[in-house]
């Protein structure tokens, strides 16, 4: 079954000079319990794809369904209801810095007016899921980049999500991390059943995790398919150059080893 | 060592004098403080908005008090309205009126900064939380502008304490001009008064402002990695 439905989405910024087509007729559907990639250079509109499945941003035109419901006709309050089951996080992760570790998983917790006590509890299961227990007292600047990431999948999961949106959420991180983070995200997807959809510009995150992948060029949908199918037989010019760039990249990376 | 003047503070009651004084100076600048923060902030809220209309008028209204000299404003509200409008503004109004007028658009400026330095991040991931845009405000970006603000107008506050002194150019007997009244009067008894004198009104300014400077530094510093 489709978790999500994205039908016909166009969206358009108006600028001064000129109006910017960063989506244009979209329509693609992501399974529930799949682990589906948005790839694509910077400027093909993943993020604004992305910010369309929770509404963050509005499409002009189009339709967005999400567990069945089209999130544009919802209500305020039951689209504010609604983002509680999608959570999302972000390349910069976004962490209140005045508060520690533990009151940042909280934090969804207290909005949403679940007991101080209770949220206490679960937000040190959150954090034992993340592995990050024993930081829980910590501060932000403590910790690298990483574990940043690792506490703001934590206050993700506070609110009890079906879906996690990954905005470029590795894209800050070094390659060994990136490794930790997209296994972590692997592993509450097998666990937990969490549907994710992660956006990135790096197609070794779509490798190394993704189950489906959707290639942007120029905000319309070049390709989309099994990641095997589309990456060992690419039919779109925009999926071949980050075919080449990978290579190029993989290239390098062995250069390096050899030396 | 030369006769620096210090023994007329303890003539009379000289130093209660220069005290009053002081007391002027910062009744001043704390009212002109106090109005500026109330009007500042929604003001500064108003600037962080995307009319043309709203943004031309705010924008003309802080280049006018950037650019217009503090004296100039003075003398402008205290002597120029007796003609005009033949109002008969006393001097301490007068001072309160312009130090307002120029902490207001100061404030609303820092305020407008704190504002739009938040990135934008920051509203996506709240909302992406299913926060509602007055959580949003109270619980995220509120805390994070008054960080980044505190610091700042701290600064203001104390740039106002000293501009007070410009207020005894339109009669406002306050520890400067006390400070010259003592001096003149005890010209030939003590010659050297200038130096006691004056050097005790520095002390008493720096007294006054050390300590806010160093609070607005510590907390720069205490909240700069955040």
């Amino acid at each position: 079954m489709s978790i999500i439905e994205i039908k016909n989405v166009t969206k358009t910024f108006d600028e001064k000079k000129s109006n910017i087509h960063a989506l244009s007729d979209i329509s693609l559907s992501v399974e529930e319990g799949e682990i589906f990639g948005v790839i694509g250079l910077s400027g093909a509109g993943k993020s604004t794809l992305v910010r369309c499945m929770n509404l963050l941003e509005k499409p002009t035109a189009g339709e967005v369904w999400v567990d069945g419901k089209n999130l544009i006709t919802l209500s305020s309050k039951d689209l504010r209801l609604m983002r509680r089951e999608i959570g999302m996080i972000f390349q910069h992760f976004n962490l209140l810095m005045q508060r520690n570790v533990l009151d940042n998983v909280c934090f969804p917790m207290e909005i949403a007016g679940v007991k101080k006590r209770e949220a206490r509890e679960r937000a040190m299961n959150y954090l034992r899921i993340v592995g990050l227990e024993e930081k829980a007292k910590a501060y932000p600047v403590q910790l690298s980049g990483g574990q940043k990431q690792r506490v703001a999948i934590a206050r993700t999961l506070a609110s009890n999500p079906r879906i996690i949106l990954c905005d470029e959420a590795t894209s800050a991180l070094d390659p060994q991390t990136t490794g930790t983070i997209l296994s972590l995200l692997k592993k509450i997807n097998q666990e937990y059943g969490i549907t994710i959809v992660v956006i990135t510009h790096e197609m070794r995150v779509v490798e190394e995790i993704c189950d489906r992948v959707a290639v942007l060029d120029k905000g319309t949908l070049a390709e989309i398919g099994k990641v095997r199918e589309v990456f060992d037989h690419p039919k779109s010019n925009a999926a071949k150059s980050l075919l080449l760039e990978r290579k190029i990249e993989q290239l390098g990376v062995n250069t390096a080893d050899g030396i | 060592m030369p006769n620096l003047g210090i023994e007329v503070l303890f003539k009379g009651t000289n130093m209660a004098r220069l005290l009053g004084g002081l007391w002027v100076s910062l009744r001043i600048s704390l009212i002109a403080v106090g109005f500026s923060v109330l009007l500042g902030i929604p003001l500064g809220i108003i600037m962080t908005a995307k009319s043309k209309v709203i943004k031309a008028f705010t924008r003309l209204y802080l280049e006018v008090v950037r650019v217009m000299p503090q004296m100039v404003l003075l003398f402008i509200v205290f002597f120029g309205t007796t003609r005009i409008f033949g109002w008969n503004l006393n001097a301490e109004l007068a001072s309160v009126i312009v130090f307002t007028f120029w902490g207001t658009a100061e404030m609303a400026d820092l305020v407008r900064g704190a504002f739009i330095s938040i990135p934008k991040h920051q509203y996506e991931s709240a909302k992406a939380l299913g926060m509602n845009s007055l959580h949003v405000f109270l619980f995220v970006i509120l805390p994070q502008t008054i960080r980044r603000l505190l610091p700042l107008s701290i600064n203001l506050v104390t740039r106002m304490i000293k501009t007070t002194s410009l207020v005894m150019m339109i009669g406002v007997v306050e520890v400067l001009k006390v400070g010259q009244q003592i001096i003149e009067a005890n010209r030939t008894s003590s010659p050297n008064a200038a130096f006691g004198v004056y050097g005790t009104v520095f002390l008493l300014y720096f007294i006054g402002c050390w300590p806010i400077s160093m609070l607005s530094k510590y907390l720069e510093k205490k909240w700069s990695n955040t």
